[in-house]
């Protein structure tokens, strides 16, 4: 019996194999750690943009988060803490036609490659970065980062964080990336469009996603299951940029929005730099 | 006053614990850290202690470790006492300002917990990091035991901040090896600890106001040479202050530290040259060839930076065969930086010993007893044909064995 074209497309599960390293799994993120999330909704993105795997550049720095490189059946470089930004601008620069993709953590892109995440932006080199953002160093045992909460517990802030912390987005923004948006590890579907997005624009998107480090984050921060840190922090902690319009300051309170938060045109880096070339030869051919 | 060393409490610590706690008795004012595997519990553990009120410092938790040398450099230069902890790429990313440190004369003590420098990426040990601070105006002290670690601190402090001397000090124990191995480890009092290291009395203070002095001036062609000359000198006079140091701590505390171990060499014909942890699986090898009568023996530096040349010299001068085991190849072309150390050492020995070097262990790579006595068979039957076969070669290794990628190794 013939299945109706509509129902085969829903019962046909997404083919992630296509899109792994075989031999490489399973990964080593923990039991509850949203990063496996967040790289099935990149790997929908990118089968939705419908990129080659061998015109594909994903570069990480250090952290969780960039194990994510170990894992992709793509050009992928797993390179030094923080430094993924300044790596992934010699790659893009280097061949322009490379889509790539930079995955990096908070306490990567925030503290140790803070400077080259706001170069990265500012130059808006048509790079889409991932900022996994769940406010731990969770590889190294859950210090806190530049994004943990003031307050927030962690193995360096046993009696709460006193440092306030970074919003990546409003960095991202005021450092001239010309995509910024923000999603969830739990909101999977959502995130795999605004991911799709980033991937569309050109020039420098930047998608901080909120996510949970359960074993660190959420041992410390009296989160009794990932699935209950998932609800709290990511479902009852952000809203949609839509929801909040229609509320007040006081309703949305502590809550993050979600969607996108800038969107803007700019010149992108690598075609200003072939302009400047076209126009020296154009005019020393003149002369 | 004789110590009653059996009436000491034991406590089962690990490298890093021990560490964390060596620094907690000297109490430093400031600690700036950024963690990395394998010394973050180091830092974990001292911010836990500040935390608790444990000690008066004031710790910070940097944003790289470029950062954490700086703050380091910040606040030895105001004339605090300043302690930090790092590995690897972290010590790689202080490289700059580890220079500066040496340079400016401030006696910091780092704790390196030894560790690959990638690509590729690897989180184990061996010594790519500290040896290529090697000529980075610190003092090295390489430990081979949790217990030496935790004193090598106390006396890290002294050596740094002794007035002939005024240089920082790495105090290198094997990554996961030794910071994560727990062993026997019998603690110093805490005022014990604090009457060893004293108090700490900056000659030069950015804080002191009424003398206000400049630090990190330029020097150009003229009296740059004067600053990296007496610079040389003071690096030279730590040798002696390790040695008083060391003195001072085995009387007060019953355990001796001198330049280096040496490990039955007395009569001994040939020896392995070797720092760190796998001298004590070296140790081994020599215990069972020793009851065989065969004539072995080890030296294990402690002191690496300055190199103690006349010392080591004098030690292996009676040796017919050395063979120097290197956890880290310098990429010369022409072995790791302690065969080519010693071998240069011993070029002013009369009827000098043949050498060889081995470079074992990168990476993690096991080093297991049979890799040592693999090492002394080396040794006796260079000792019986007079002649070096290979002057140097990678060991614990097979390079013609296929390399698995897909396993857990990577
Ligand atoms: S430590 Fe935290 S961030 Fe890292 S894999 Fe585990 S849960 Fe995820």
């Amino acid at each position: 019996m013939a299945v109706p074209a509509a129902k085969q497309r829903l019962s046909v599960p997404f083919d992630y194999d296509k899109y792994l390293r075989p031999g490489k799994l399973p990964h080593i993120w923990c039991p509850g750690c949203g990063h496996g999330i967040v790289l099935k909704s990149l790997l929908r993105a990118i089968d939705k943009i419908g990129w080659e795997k061998d015109n594909l550049c994903m570069v990480s720095g250090i952290g969780c988060s960039s194990r994510t490189t170990g894992y992709v059946d793509c050009n992928t470089v797993h390179s030094l803490h923080g430094r993924a930004f300044a790596f992934a601008t010699g790659i893009k620069f280097s061949k322009p036609e490379l889509n790539t993709i930079v995955i990096s953590g908070d306490g990567d892109a925030m503290a140790i490659g803070g400077n080259h995440f706001i170069h990265l932006c500012r130059r808006n080199i048509d790079i889409t970065v991932l900022v996994y953002s769940n406010a731990i160093y969770g590889m190294t045992g859950g210090q806190y980062s530049p994004t943990t909460p003031a307050g927030s517990y962690a193995t360096t802030s046993r009696y709460g964080n006193i440092e306030p912390p970074f919003d990546p987005c409003e960095m991202a923004k005021a450092a001239g990336a010309t995509f910024v948006a923000r999603s969830t590890a739990y909101h999977t579907k959502e995130l795999e469009k605004i991911l799709l997005q980033a991937l569309e624009h050109k020039g420098t998107s930047v998608v901080d996603i909120i996510d949970s480090c359960p074993i660190y984050y959420g041992r410390m921060n009296k989160f009794k299951s990932a699935s209950h840190m998932m609800n709290g922090l990511e479902k009852d902690g952000t809203i949609t940029v839509a929801q909040a319009a229609k509320l007040t300051p006081e309703e949305i309170g502590g809550r993050q929005l979600r969607g996108i938060l800038h969107q803007a045109e700019r010149p992108e880096y690598c075609e200003n730099y072939d302009n400047i070339i076209v126009k020296q030869a154009t005019a020393t051919k003149g002369a | 006053m004789a110590i009653a060393r059996n009436k000491r409490e034991q406590m089962g610590l690990t490298g890093n614990s021990a560490v964390a706690m060596a620094m907690k008795q000297v109490n430093p004012d400031v600690f700036p850290a950024y963690p990395i595997t394998p010394s973050t519990t180091v830092v974990e553990e001292f911010s836990s202690y500040v935390a608790d009120g444990a000690v008066d410092t004031e710790f910070i938790a940097v944003e790289s470790e470029h950062s954490a040398m700086s703050a380091c450099v910040g606040a030895a230069a105001a004339g605090a006492r300043v302690m930090t902890a790092t590995s690897s790429q972290g010590l790689a990313l202080m490289w700059e300002v580890l220079y500066i440190a040496s340079g400016l004369r401030l006696p910091i003590v780092l704790c390196d917990g030894n560790r690959a420098l990638s690509s590729p990426i690897n989180i184990h040990c061996d010594h790519s990091d500290t040896m290529g601070a090697r000529d980075s105006g610190w003092i090295h002290l390489y430990s081979e035991t949790v217990q030496e670690a935790y004193d090598n601190i106390f006396q890290a402090v002294r050596i740094a901040e002794h007035p002939d001397v005024m240089l920082p000090v790495m105090v290198c124990l094997d990554g996961f090896i030794t910071t994560h191995a727990i062993e026997n480890v019998t603690p110093i009092g805490d005022e014990e600890a604090q009457e060893f290291v004293g108090e700490y009395k900056a000659k030069n203070s950015l804080l002191d106001t009424d003398n206000p002095v400049t630090v990190g001036a330029m020097a150009l062609q003229e009296p740059y040479m004067v600053f990296k000359y007496q610079q040389s000198e003071a690096i030279k006079k730590a040798k002696d202050v390790v040695i008083e140091v060391g003195k001072e701590f085995e009387e007060k505390f019953g355990r001796e530290y001198g330049l280096f171990e040496s490990y039955r060499l007395e009569d001994a014909e040939v020896a392995v040259v070797i720092l760190s942890s796998a001298a004590g699986t070296t140790k081994v090898a020599v215990d069972e060839l020793r009851a065989r009568g065969k004539k072995v023996g080890l030296l294990r530096p402690r002191l690496f930076r300055p190199l103690p040349h006349a010392e080591i010299a004098e030690a292996l001068k009676g040796l017919k065969v050395v063979a120097c085991l290197d956890r880290t190849d310098s990429m010369s072309g022409f072995g790791g930086p302690l065969f080519n150390d010693v071998r240069s050492v011993l070029y002013e020995v009369e009827n000098r010993p043949l050498i060889f070097g081995r470079i074992f262990g990168l990476g993690g790579r096991d080093y297991q007893v049979k890799d040592a006595l693999a090492v002394f068979e080396e040794l006796l039957s260079t000792l019986e044909t007079g002649k070096v076969d290979e002057l140097i070669k990678y060991i614990t290794f097979d390079p013609e064995a296929p390399l698995s990628v897909d396993g857990s190794g990577c």
